[in-house]
């Protein structure tokens, strides 16, 4: 008896071991790749990288600041695009939620996060590019409203349902009409969480690069045009992570550097919003 | 009343406007496929041959090569998750656990362009000069590990899409560990359990379901995952038992070829690579979903 509990203790020490491993094992790689962004990000970082467009192969410097501003146009208009397509369905997921449709619906959003992007790139492809004989920045934007949508709806809704059914019922009985309570104080009561999806909604799609690959295409220079192909700093950081020049490599880096900061700041801005919200 | 009659129609069209995206995208994509479809038959998945100039398309070597990177990524990843969970939730002290978890959820948002980054310009350069030669040399008498060491190939696709899918699982699985019942373990250790007894009895077993359908949807991702694989597999329709040698996924190909298309024909199987891509990923997702909302108790749980 004195023994098998000694194997069973060993046992228990093993395993632990063992979780402590694997632990180490999903850390590692990931602290790696946070330690090469920072390093090489930094040291390709410089003021030319935010005023300059890409220089022809061949000569140093240029910088990323077309992408930068393709990024941002594209992620406003797609956010204009899907932010009130996931915010009202998620209101009428909350008000008039419970049916089969509902389900149906939260079901499709959940299913249509987990799609591939490069498709809805290709769907967007067949009903803008095509019909518009161009590639787009307005059809870069569509696909990444596509993937915003679904993320938005289901975080809203989850929000609108944690506010208190008496704060709603309050204003009804005061005779205030529903689609008044539903966005003057249901609405505006998740206001805060409600933002912390729309923030990692955004933060989402600023990384995306598959679905504007045949959509907004990428651009070397200045993009004027919403017609016109449009430059995007995921766009730009594939492409020349893919090309032989060491110097196109350093500006890779350094995008990197830049997206992961933009996306960690609006994740944690997120999580700020997410926490006040709860304590309220 | 008048009012609430037009807001509730407003939000009703937007929020069945997920189904119509859903349709449309199944409807579009069956049609552009269609003169693929009717030209090849099924001979579209069990041909590898594919030539643009002879109009010649079958798509096996995509099929192949994407069955078995993520194949292989779940394997790899899958323990790695749950121990990496069960550490967290069970085991570290609960400071460092609140300290790693929102750190490993950082790490999944981080874009796929970046891990390509990182997988083509670090990994797969010390893939090639430590790891594969290593692999040649004491392992090449078997199949999997014959050939030059390229650096970009199946191997480095398996372990940047274990990198990528590792985070997605833990932080799901911490979830479904953490809904544990205080009571089901405190019942364990009043047996006398030690703690990896407790764990084996009363805590992976109640959260089966919940850790299936996380890794489920970690090979939903990394069947679908496009940039930093086709940074990394070195695109070529290989279909060889060999690691080291580069191979091709679905998304990489459309990737690759989607924009430069040489003919109706060439775009037709693109979309067809795609269709099944969507299929898919739908089916995987959706059985996803199934286990984990059977888990949590309403249709809850988060977007991500």
């Amino acid at each position: 008896m004195m023994h098998s509990v000694a194997i069973r203790r060993a046992k228990n020490h093993l395993m632990t071991v063992l979780m402590i491993a694997a632990t180490a094992a999903v850390l590692i790689p990931l602290g790696l790749i946070f330690f090469h962004i920072v390093k090489m990000g930094l040291s390709s970082l410089s003021l030319d990288f935010f005023t300059q467009i890409p220089k022809p192969t061949g000569e140093a410097g240029g910088g990323m600041a077309n992408g930068m501003m393709g990024s941002l146009v594209m992620i406003a208009m797609a956010s204009f695009i899907g932010l009130p397509v996931g915010i009202f369905g998620a209101i009428y997921l909350a008000e008039f939620g419970g049916s089969r449709a509902s389900t149906a619906i939260r079901f499709s959003a959940d299913v249509l996060s987990g799609t591939p992007s490069i498709i809805t790139g290709m769907v967007a492809y067949t009903l803008l590019v095509v019909p518009m004989k161009g590639f787009s920045a307005l059809a870069g934007s569509v696909a990444l409203a596509m993937i915003m949508i679904p993320i938005v709806l289901r975080t809203t809704e989850e929000q609108l349902k944690m506010v208190p059914g008496s704060l709603r019922e309050a204003s009804l009985a005061l005779g205030v009409p529903l689609w008044r309570t539903s966005l003057k104080v249901t609405l505006r009561s998740a206001l805060s969480g409600v933002l912390t999806g729309i923030l990692l909604a955004v933060a989402r799609v600023a990384g995306e690069t598959a679905p504007l690959l045949f959509t907004a295409l990428g651009n070397q220079f200045w993009g004027r045009k919403l017609t016109e192909p449009m430059a995007a700093i995921p766009l730009q950081i594939f492409n020349f992570a893919i090309a032989p020049y060491e110097d196109w490599h350093r500006l890779a880096w350094a995008g990197a550097l830049v997206l992961v900061t933009v996306m960690f700041s609006l994740s944690l801005t997120a999580r700020y919003f997410g926490r006040s919200n709860k304590t309220d | 009343m008048n009012g609430d009659l037009i807001f509730r129609a407003i939000t009703t069209v937007f929020a069945f406007s997920i189904l119509i995206i859903l349709a449309i995208m199944l409807a579009e994509m069956t049609k552009e496929s269609l003169p693929s479809i009717r030209k090849f038959g099924w001979r579209f998945v069990t041909n590898s041959e594919w030539d643009a100039v002879q109009g010649v398309f079958g798509a096996l070597p995509y099929l192949y090569g994407s069955v078995v990177s993520s194949v292989l990524a779940l394997l790899l990843a899958t323990p790695l998750s749950i121990g990496a969970a069960v550490f967290i939730t069970e085991i570290c002290p609960k400071r460092v656990g609140a300290l790693i978890a929102p750190l490993v959820e950082l790490l999944a948002a981080i874009p796929s362009v970046i891990y390509g980054l990182w997988g083509v310009l670090v990994m797969a350069p010390w893939l090639q000069s430590t790891v594969q030669p290593f692999l040649i040399d004491h392992f090449g008498f078997l199949p999997f590990f014959q050939g030059a060491p390229y650096g970009v190939s199946m191997l480095a696709a398996v372990f940047i899409l274990m990198i990528m899918v590792v985070p997605i699982i833990t932080s799901i699985t911490r979830e479904v560990l953490l809904a544990v019942p205080l009571s089901q373990k405190e019942a364990a250790i009043a047996l006398g359990a030690t703690r990896w007894e407790m764990i084996m009895m009363a805590v992976l077993p109640y959260g089966r379901s919940g850790i299936l359908g996380a890794a489920i949807l970690g090979l939903g991702r990394a069947v679908g995952e496009t940039m930093a694989v086709t940074m990394v597999i070195g695109n070529a329709p290989n279909i060889s038992l060999s690691l080291l040698s580069p191979a091709y996924t679905m998304p990489s190909v459309i990737a690759n070829e989607f924009a430069e298309a040489t003919s109706k024909l060439h775009g037709s199987a693109l979309m067809e690579v795609g269709l099944i891509l969507l299929v898919v990923t739908l089916i995987i997702n959706a059985l996803a979903r199934l286990l984990i909302w059977s888990v949590s108790k309403d249709a809850g749980g988060g977007a991500a």
